[in-house]
């Protein structure tokens, strides 16, 4: 479904991704992991067009699509959350949801005046769609909350309910799960399946949990100072030599210490 | 008495005067912090886009004025006013176009934009004087007074006169029905949703597909409107000049920068403190006191803090105090 062939993202002399090569199947759930600044995000933020590459390519069922705008991207039905949740602070749970189906008819000034009709019955079904939405992330109590003012792990919820608006292709995944408690990321990962198996998502996962990464991905790819090292099951990566010392290991270690 | 005079005579000298340019620079201000929350500069050819719009309006009067069209006792620049704003609009979406645009694409920093926006300024300010020439303009015409001094003494057996000029009540209600619609545009419908969540947010906003040119477009085309209202308003009140509006830069700016930048409420408020700092400051209250105090404090001079010659201060101290203490605005904008 996505091909990236040897991605390099360089900010001056750094090279955070450097030469990374990966494929998403159709219809995984890929989880990706790697220690901190490995290279994760930047990956995500290059595929999703919020960063033009240094050099590379990315194709989406075999068509080009490195360097297209977000928005672009966005009509194929490629989404993605952010790591540290962003929103509309300024507007209501629900209107936040509501603005994911960007490049409406609403948004055009000729039918804002002409097109009243069309509008209100678009809204109709966004707002519906909204709560709905909302329901299934048990944050109804949120919907009129500006988003400005929920918490951290509630902008998280938003972000994958962002997500749910739309039928997406391909959801790209950057920590959904930091900072939510446990039963809702029980929740969040029973979404994530459903979505995958109803609606045909493809996913791809950034955690540090590695039970939420068991539970939810296969197969799991392994990122470290911008390259990928190993692609497999988890297990499989849990008992690559490379993977512990990059990053499984250095958690161990950590543990040992702690213990000492 | 006493009392009620010294109210007329405020009224008269600072409480309209104020309240109508207040609105001139609400609308303005309004125009400037829409760039800034959406586009993200500021934008120093405003003022001389307000010139253009207003200048195409003026022409587009004389026009009309030359044919015999007219709007009974209300200006035929009110009619003349869509000209004005379809020309601003082509002038503007143009400029973006071949200016912005380019700027935009490669993600420039904001301080390149401002500059950039300087030399628009510079080219609109070139185009104006080149069209209308340097020169102070008429293009009023109407009724002059909806209330004159005379009249109110009349009608009220006072001493002290009122008088509302036709063109201050023009303002304030345009301004009024300009600034409804712009509200409601921006809260109720999709397009102003849009461009609020993309003030909000931008990388958000783009996620969620929403067409970031169309957007930057909308802004401009309502910041162009919003121009050539204020532009065609300030002109009808005091008188089109080409140079004022380079001027009116400064206060324009200072009432965006009270109100905090990127905030349309704050650049409303911000107008009209700036207004009523500026008309106050500078003017004479030894008739006012005079009523108000007891006959042993009437003052000698004329308590006039400011020349009206310096009214420019005004907007200068208040933009340094207001950077100094309280950077972010009196609504919370988004500078820092
Ligand atoms: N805009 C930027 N400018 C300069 N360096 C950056 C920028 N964005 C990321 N980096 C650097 O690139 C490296 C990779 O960052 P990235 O955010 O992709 O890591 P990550 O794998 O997502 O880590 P984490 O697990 O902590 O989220 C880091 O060392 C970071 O400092
Ligand atoms: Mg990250």
């Amino acid at each position: 479904m996505i091909k990236v062939e040897n991605l390099h993202k360089h900010f001056g002399g750094f090279h955070a991704v450097d030469g990374a090569t990966l494929e998403i199947e159709q219809g995984s759930i890929t989880g990706l992991i790697g220690p901190n600044g490995a290279g994760k995000t930047t990956l995500f933020n290059v595929i999703a067009g919020v960063l033009t590459p240094t050099s590379g390519r990315v194709t989406m069922a075999g068509e080009d699509i490195t360097g297209l705008p977000p928005h672009e991207l966005f009509h194929k039905g490629l989404l993605r959350t952010f790591q540290i949740a962003h929103e509309f602070h300024s507007m209501s749970c629900r209107e936040n949801l509501m603005m994911v189906p960007g490049d409406q008819i609403g948004e055009r000034l000729w039918d804002t005046w002409f097109g009243r009709k069309r509008i209100a019955d678009q809204e109709r079904a966004l707002r519906a769609k909204a709560d709905e939405v909302l329901e299934f992330l048990t944050i109804t109590h949120l919907a009129d909350h500006k988003a400005g003012q929920v918490s951290g792990g509630q902008k998280k919820l938003l972000e994958l309910g962002r997500t749910m608006m739309v039928d997406a292709k391909i959801v790209f995944l950057d920590e959904v799960g930091a900072g939510v408690n446990r039963t809702l990321l029980n929740t969040i990962g029973d979404a994530i399946i459903r979505l995958n198996q109803d609606r045909g998502y493809t996913f791809v996962v950034i955690e540090h949990d590695m039970d939420f990464i068991g539970r939810l991905c296969d197969p799991v790819i392994c990122m470290a100072e911008g390259k990928v090292l190993a692609q497999g099951t988890l297990d499989e990566i849990k008992a690559n030599e490379q993977v512990i010392e990059a990053y499984l290991g250095t958690g161990l270690k950590n543990k040992d210490m702690l213990e000492a | 008495m006493e009392f009620l005079n010294g109210f007329v005579a405020l009224s008269n000298f600072v409480l309209v005067p104020a309240i109508a340019y207040g609105s001139q620079l609400a609308l303005g201000a309004l125009g400037v912090t829409l760039i800034y929350g959406i586009l993200r500069f500021s934008n120093f050819a405003h003022g001389d886009t307000m010139a253009f719009g207003a200048m195409v309006t003026v022409l587009v009067t004389w026009a009309m004025q030359s044919i015999g069209i007219s709007f009974g006792p209300l200006p035929t620049a009110l009619l003349a006013l869509p000209f004005g704003i379809a020309g601003a609009v082509l002038m503007v979406l143009m400029t973006d176009k071949m200016v912005y645009k380019f700027y935009r694409e490669k993600k420039s920093k904001p301080v390149i934009l401002v500059i950039v926006s300087m030399g628009v300024m510079f080219m609109m300010n070139g185009i104006v004087r080149v069209i209308i020439g340097p020169n102070e303009q008429q293009f009023r015409d109407g009724e002059r007074f909806l209330i004159k001094a005379r009249e109110f003494k009349n009608m009220t057996g006072l001493d002290e006169g009122l008088a509302i000029k036709s063109t201050q009540a023009i303002t304030v209600v345009t301004a009024a029905i300009a600034v409804a619609l712009l509200f409601w545009f921006l809260n109720k419908t999709r397009t102003g949703k849009s461009m609020r969540a993309y003030s909000d947010n931008e990388d958000l906003a783009l996620l969620s597909g929403i067409n970031p040119e169309r957007v930057v477009a909308v802004t401009w085309i309502i910041v162009a409107a919003l121009a050539t209202i204020a532009g065609v308003l300030y002109g009808l009140d005091k008188s089109f000049k080409p140079f004022t509006y380079f001027q009116l830069l400064l206060p324009i700016f200072a009432s965006a920068i009270v109100g905090g930048l990127g905030n349309p409420l704050g650049a409303i408020a911000g107008g009209f403190v700036v207004a009523f700092s500026e008309v106050m400051i500078t003017y004479a209250w030894k008739k006012v006191l005079g009523y108000w105090l007891p006959d042993t404090l009437e003052p000698s001079g004329l308590v006039q803090l400011l020349s009206t010659d310096y009214k420019f201060a005004v907007s200068f101290m208040i933009l340094i105090v207001v950077l100094l203490f309280r950077p972010t605005g009196l609504f919370k904008g988004k500078a820092y």
